[in-house]
C-alpha cells in the first residue's frame, strides 16, 4: 500500500485510465460484443429457422455474452481465479484504499460497494424515471401524438423493466451492503467479492437492457410474457439477458447478506437485539436467494425458445404460455415483497430514532416480516386468476392473497405503538417514513380489491392495478428509500444534506405522487387498460391532470440531485458523528468510517431501541482503543 | 428524561383514546353512508349482467369496509404526530413502552376475522353465488350455472388485433361485431390466435384471458339493454390499446334478426373458416413487429 502511493505522484494522468477499472472494461466490454456478434453470426450462417425470422438472435445473444465476459475481465474479476490456477499467492482483498479511484474498481470493501451502488443505480433509476416522463407526454392525448405506438411500448418496457431491475436492490445494494456489517458489528461481508460482483453486474444489466432500442424495442413489458416475447424482435434479447443479470446478482446478493447476517453478529448480539432494519434485510435475503433461480429460469426457457428453436412455451409445438406465467409469477410476486420487506425494515428502524422510544412490539415486527416471506411463496396466482389456469385453485390463492395483508397489519401497529406518547421530531428521514405508512396503507388496501377475484374481474389488467403497484412500490419502497439517504448519507458521504432542500423535495414529491397516482385508481375502474398509448377521449382530462402531476412529481427528483450536488460538492458541511442521537450501532463509529469498520469486533451489550429506558447501557463496547486518534 | 412525562400520562392517556374515537367514529359514521348510497351505484361495472352486479357489490362492500380501517390508521397517525410532536431543539426520550400483549392479540385477531371473513365471501360469490364471477375459469370450470344446457355459447376469438366471435348454434358463423340477446344465460368460450390477450368486457363484467391453445369459459346472465365496452386487457404487442369494440345486449328478436342478417352476410366467407373446434392452432408460428 505504502510503495502504492509512493509512486502515483510519478505518473501522468492517464496513466490512472489503464488497469483493471471501468473504463478498461468498458472498452473490451464494447469489444467483447462484437467479436461475440461475429462469432454467434459464425454460429447462425445455413440455419434456415434463423434466417426465416429475419434476425440473428444468437449473434446478439453471443454479443451480450462476450460482453459481459469482457467487463468482467476488464474489471479484473478474472485475476484472483488465473492467479490461484498459477499456484501465486492470493490477496485477500482488494482494491481497499485508493481515494476516488477505487470507485471506479472492483473493490471488496463493503462501503464502498454501497457507495457504487447508490450511484450506479440512482442513475438508472433516474433514466427508468425520464421514460416515465416521456410516457405521461405520450399520454396527454388520447390517440398518439408525441409517440407512435411501438416507440410509447418500448418506452413503457423500459420504464418498467428498469424500475424493477434497479429498484430490487434499491435499498439492499447501498444501505444493505454500507450497513448490515456496521449494524451486526462486522468488519466485512461474508463474500466480499462476490459482494463486488453483485454490483458489477448491475450497470451492464442496464446498459444491455438500455441497447434494446437499437433492435427493435421490447414489446411486452417488464412481465416478458411469452409468446409475446417470443415473437417480438431482437430487442427481447436484450430484455431476456438484462435480466437474468439481475437475478444473478440479486440471487447472489441474498446469499451473501443470509451468510453474514446468520454467521458474522458481534457477541451479545442476540436475535431480539438485531436492529428491525437487519431482520428486512434478513428476510428479503431470502426471498431473493428462492425466488431469483427461478426467474433465470424461466428466462433462459425464453432465450432457448427465441436462439434455439425449442418450444417451451410455444402451444403449436407442444409448450404452454402458462409455464412462463407460472414460473415468471412464481419470481414476480416474492420479488414485489423483495421491494417491500426492506422498506419496512427501514422505516421501523427510523421511526424509533425520531420518536425517542423503544421500537413497539419488536417480536410482533420480526413477525410480520418472516410471516410475509413465508406466504409470498404462495400467493403468485392471484395474477393469473382469469387466466383460465386452476379455476378451482383460486379461492386458496385468494385466501393466501388477503392472509399476507395480517403480518403486513403488524408493521402499522409496530408505527401505531412506537408513536403513542413520543416525542416525535419532523426531520426529513421522520417525514419520509411516515408518508411511507400512508402510501402503503393505500397501495395494501388497494391489493384487497384485487385478491378478491369477484372484484379482479373488474380491475385486472387496468390502471387500477397500475396506481396499486406504484402506491405500494414508490410509495412504499422510494419513499422509504429517500427517508434512508437523509437519514444515513451523513454517515456514508461524512458530510450534511441540505434540510430546507430536503423538506422540498419531500413536500412536493408527497402531493405530487399522490395527485398523479391517486386519479389512476379511478382510470383504471373507468376501464382503461394498462399498457396502452390510447384511451377513451372521456378519461382526457383525467389523464392530462396525471400527466402535469407527474411532471412535477419528476422535477422533485431534480431538487434531490441539487441538493445531492450541492452538499457534496459546494456546501461540504462535515457531519456530526451521530447527528440524530441514535443508538444504533452504525452511528457509534466515527465518520468516516474507517477502513475495518472497528477497532476490534464490539461486545453488544443491549438493543438498538433502548430510548428513555433507565440505566440502559450503551448499545455495545468498542473497546478501549475505539477512539480514531487513537488507531490508525 | 422522562420524568416530567410519567406525571401527566396517566391523567391524559384516556382522552387521547377518547378524542381519536370520537373523530373516527364521526368520520366513518359520514364515510360509510356516501360510500354505500353516493359512491355504490356509480363503482364499476353496473348491472347490465347479474355477474358485474356481484362485482359493483364487491367493489361497494370493499370500499365501505375498507373506510374506517383507513379512517382509524389515519386518525391515528395524524393525532399521534399533531399530539406528540416535539418542537424544542433538545432530543428528551419518549416513556419506554415496549408493547401491549392484550392489544396486540387483539389487532391479530381484528385483522384475522376480517380477512378470513373476506375470503369466505370472495369465495362464495365466486363459487355459488354468481359463478365465476364473469372470471374466465378454464377448459373445465368448477362454478357452472344449473341451466348451463341453454346457454348461448359464444366463442371469442382474439388475435393481434382484433375480436372475432364465432357461434356454433348459428352455423359456426363467424362476426366481428358482437351482439347479445337480454335476460339470457350466454357462455363465452375464449381462445386465441397467437399471443395471449384478455377479453374484456367491461360493462357485462366478463374477463377472461385469450391464451393459445385454450379454450377458457366465463358464464354471465344478461340483463336489460344496452351498450358495452370490448377492451383487450393483457399486453399482445403494437395495438393493443386499439383493441376496443362496442358491443350490444338487445331483444331476443332482435338478436335473432341480427344473427340471420350475419349468417347471411357471411355464408360464402363460412367454407373458408377451419371448422368450429374449441382452439386453434393457426400454422406455422411467425414472428411479427
Amino acid at each position: 500500500m505504502t510503495t502504492y502511493a509512493a509512486e502515483r505522484p510519478l505518473q501522468p494522468a492517464w496513466r490512472g485510465l489503464i488497469g483493471f477499472n471501468m473504463f478498461t472494461a468498458l472498452a473490451l466490454g464494447a469489444g467483447g460484443w462484437f467479436l461475440g456478434a461475429w462469432i454467434g453470426g459464425q454460429i447462425a450462417v445455413g440455419n434456415d429457422y434463423l434466417i426465416a425470422t429475419d434476425q440473428n438472435d444468437v449473434g446478439i445473444l453471443m454479443g451480450y455474452l462476450f460482453g459481459l465476459i469482457g467487463w468482467l475481465g476488464g474489471l479484473g474479476f478474472f485475476n484472483y481465479p488465473v492467479s490461484r490456477l498459477l499456484g501465486r499467492p492470493a490477496t485477500v482483498r482488494e482494491k481497499e484504499s485508493g481515494g476516488a479511484a477505487r470507485y471506479f474498481t472492483l473493490c471488496t470493501d463493503h462501503k464502498v460497494v454501497g457507495i457504487q451502488y447508490f450511484f450506479g443505480v440512482g442513475i438508472f433509476f433516474f433514466i427508468g424515471g425520464l421514460n416515465a416522463m416521456l410516457m405521461r407526454t405520450e399520454l396527454l392525448r388520447p390517440v398518439e401524438r408525441a409517440w407512435p405506438a411501438g416507440q410509447y411500448l418500448s418506452l413503457m418496457s423500459l420504464h418498467g423493466t428498469m424500475m424493477i431491475m434497479m429498484t430490487s436492490a434499491f435499498i439492499l445494494g447501498p444501505f444493505g451492503n454500507y450497513f448490515v456489517p456496521l449494524m451486526i458489528g462486522a468488519r466485512r461481508m461474508a463474500f466480499p467479492r462476490i459482494e463486488a460482483l453483485t454490483f458489477w453486474l448491475v450497470p451492464p444489466a442496464g446498459l444491455i437492457l438500455l441497447s434494446a432500442i437499437a433492435f427493435g424495442g421490447i414489446p411486452t413489458g417488464w412481465t416478458g410474457y411469452a409468446p409475446l416475447g417470443t415473437e417480438g424482435r431482437s430487442g427481447m434479447d436484450a430484455y431476456i439477458f438484462a435480466f437474468m443479470l439481475i437475478g444473478l446478482s440479486l440471487t447472489l446478493t441474498g446469499i451473501n447478506l443470509l451468510t453474514t447476517i446468520l454467521t458474522m453478529r458481534a457477541p451479545g448480539l442476540t436475535w431480539t437485539r438485531l436492529p428491525i432494519f437487519v431482520w428486512g434485510v434478513l428476510s428479503t435475503s431470502i426471498l431473493m436467494a428462492l425466488a431469483a433461480p427461478v426467474l433465470i429460469a424461466a428466462l433462459l426457457m425464453e432465450l432457448m425458445d427465441r436462439a434455439a428453436n425449442t418450444s417451451f412455451y410455444l402451444t403449436s409445438s407442444g409448450g404452454s404460455p402458462y409455464l412462463y406465467e407460472n414460473l415468471f409469477w412464481f419470481f414476480g410476486h416474492p420479488e414485489v415483497y423483495i421491494l417491500a420487506l426492506p422498506g419496512f425494515g427501514i422505516v421501523l428502524e427510523i421511526l424509533p430514532v425520531f420518536a425517542r422510544k423503544p421500537l413497539w412490539g419488536y417480536k410482533l415486527a420480526v413477525a410480520g416480516m418472516l410471516g410475509v416471506t413465508f406466504l409470498s411463496f404462495m400467493v403468485w396466482q392471484h395474477h393469473l386468476f382469469v387466466s383460465g389456469m386452476n379455476s378451482g385453485l383460486r379461492p386458496f390463492y385468494m385466501l393466501t392473497t388477503e392472509l399476507i395483508s395480517i403480518p403486513t397489519g403488524f408493521i402499522f401497529l409496530n408505527a401505531m405503538g412506537t408513536l403513542w406518547h413520543g416525542r416525535i421530531r419532523f426531520t426529513v428521514p421522520m417525514l419520509f417514513a411516515l408518508a411511507f405508512f400512508f402510501n402503503f396503507l393505500i397501495g395494501g388496501l388497494s391489493g384487497i380489491f384485487l385478491s378478491d377475484v369477484p372484484s379482479d374481474v373488474t380491475t385486472h389488467g387496468s390502471y387500477f392495478v397500475m396506481a396499486h403497484f406504484h402506491y405500494t412500490i414508490m410509495g412504499g419502497l422510494v419513499f422509504a428509500f429517500f427517508a434512508a439517504v437523509y437519514y444515513w448519507l451523513p454517515k456514508m458521504t461524512g458530510v450534511v444534506l441540505n434540510e430546507r432542500l430536503g423538506k422540498i423535495h419531500f413536500w412536493l414529491m408527497f402531493v405530487f405522487f399522490n395527485l398523479t397516482f391517486f386519479p389512476l385508481f379511478a382510470a383504471g375502474f373507468l376501464d382503461m387498460p394498462r399498457r396502452v398509448s390510447t384511451y377513451a377521449p372521456s378519461l382526457q382530462t383525467l389523464n392530462d391532470f396525471v400527466s402535469a402531476s407527474a411532471f412535477v412529481l419528476g422535477s422533485s427528483m431534480l431538487i434531490f440531485i441539487a441538493n445531492l450536488i450541492y452538499s457534496l460538492v459546494f456546501a461540504r458541511i462535515p457531519a456530526a458523528e451521530n447527528p440524530w442521537a441514535s443508538r444504533g450501532l452504525e452511528w457509534q463509529v466515527p465518520t468516516p468510517v474507517p477502513l475495518e469498520n472497528f477497532e476490534r469486533i464490539p461486545i453488544v451489550n443491549s438493543g438498538p431501541y433502548e430510548y428513555g429506558v433507565e440505566g440502559a447501557p450503551p448499545t455495545a463496547t468498542l473497546g478501549p482503543v475505539a477512539v480514531p486518534a487513537a488507531g490508525s | 428524561m422522562t420524568i416530567p412525562h410519567t406525571e401527566v400520562g396517566p391523567a391524559r392517556v384516556p382522552r387521547h383514546w377518547l378524542r381519536m374515537v370520537v373523530i373516527w367514529a364521526v368520520l366513518s359514521a359520514v364515510a360509510i353512508p356516501l360510500i354505500v348510497l353516493v359512491l355504490g351505484p356509480h363503482l364499476p361495472p353496473g348491472r347490465m349482467t347479474s355477474e358485474a352486479g356481484s362485482q359493483r357489490d364487491a367493489n361497494t362492500l370493499m370500499t365501505a369496509l375498507l373506510a374506517p380501517i383507513v379512517v382509524s390508521v389515519l386518525v391515528f397517525f395524524l393525532y399521534s404526530i399533531v399530539a406528540f410532536r416535539e418542537r424544542g431543539a433538545a432530543i428528551v426520550d419518549g416513556p419506554p413502552l415496549r408493547g401491549h400483549v392484550p392489544m396486540q392479540t387483539a389487532w391479530v385477531l381484528f385483522t384475522s376475522v376480517i380477512v378470513v371473513a373476506l375470503a369466505a365471501w370472495g369465495s362464495y360469490t365466486l363459487i355459488v353465488s354468481s359463478h365465476g364471477a364473469g372470471g374466465g375459469q378454464g377448459p373445465d370450470p368448477v362454478a357452472v350455472p344449473s341451466h348451463r344446457s341453454q346457454d348461448l355459447v359464444v366463442q371469442v376469438i382474439g388475435q393481434q388485433w382484433n375480436w372475432t366471435y364465432r357461434f356454433p348454434a348459428y352455423q359456426d358463423v363467424e362476426t366481428d361485431h358482437l351482439e347479445l340477446p337480454n335476460h339470457s344465460p350466454i357462455e363465452f368460450h375464449v381462445t386465441s390466435l397467437d399471443v395471449t390477450h384478455s377479453f374484456w368486457a367491461y360493462q357485462l363484467g366478463v374477463k377472461a384471458d385469450a391464451v393459445p391453445g385454450v379454450d377458457n369459459v366465463a358464464f354471465v346472465h344478461t340483463r336489460d339493454d344496452g351498450n358495452f365496452n370490448i377492451r383487450c386487457a393483457e399486453l399482445c404487442g403494437l395495438w393493443h390499446g386499439h383493441m376496443f369494440q362496442t358491443g350490444n345486449v338487445v331483444t331476443p328478436v332482435a338478436f335473432k334478426s341480427w344473427i340471420s342478417s350475419e349468417q347471411k352476410a357471411e355464408a360464402p366467407n363460412l367454407r373458408y373458416l377451419p371448422p368450429f373446434g374449441r382452439t386453434y392452432f393457426p400454422a406455422p408460428f411467425r414472428r411479427a413487429g
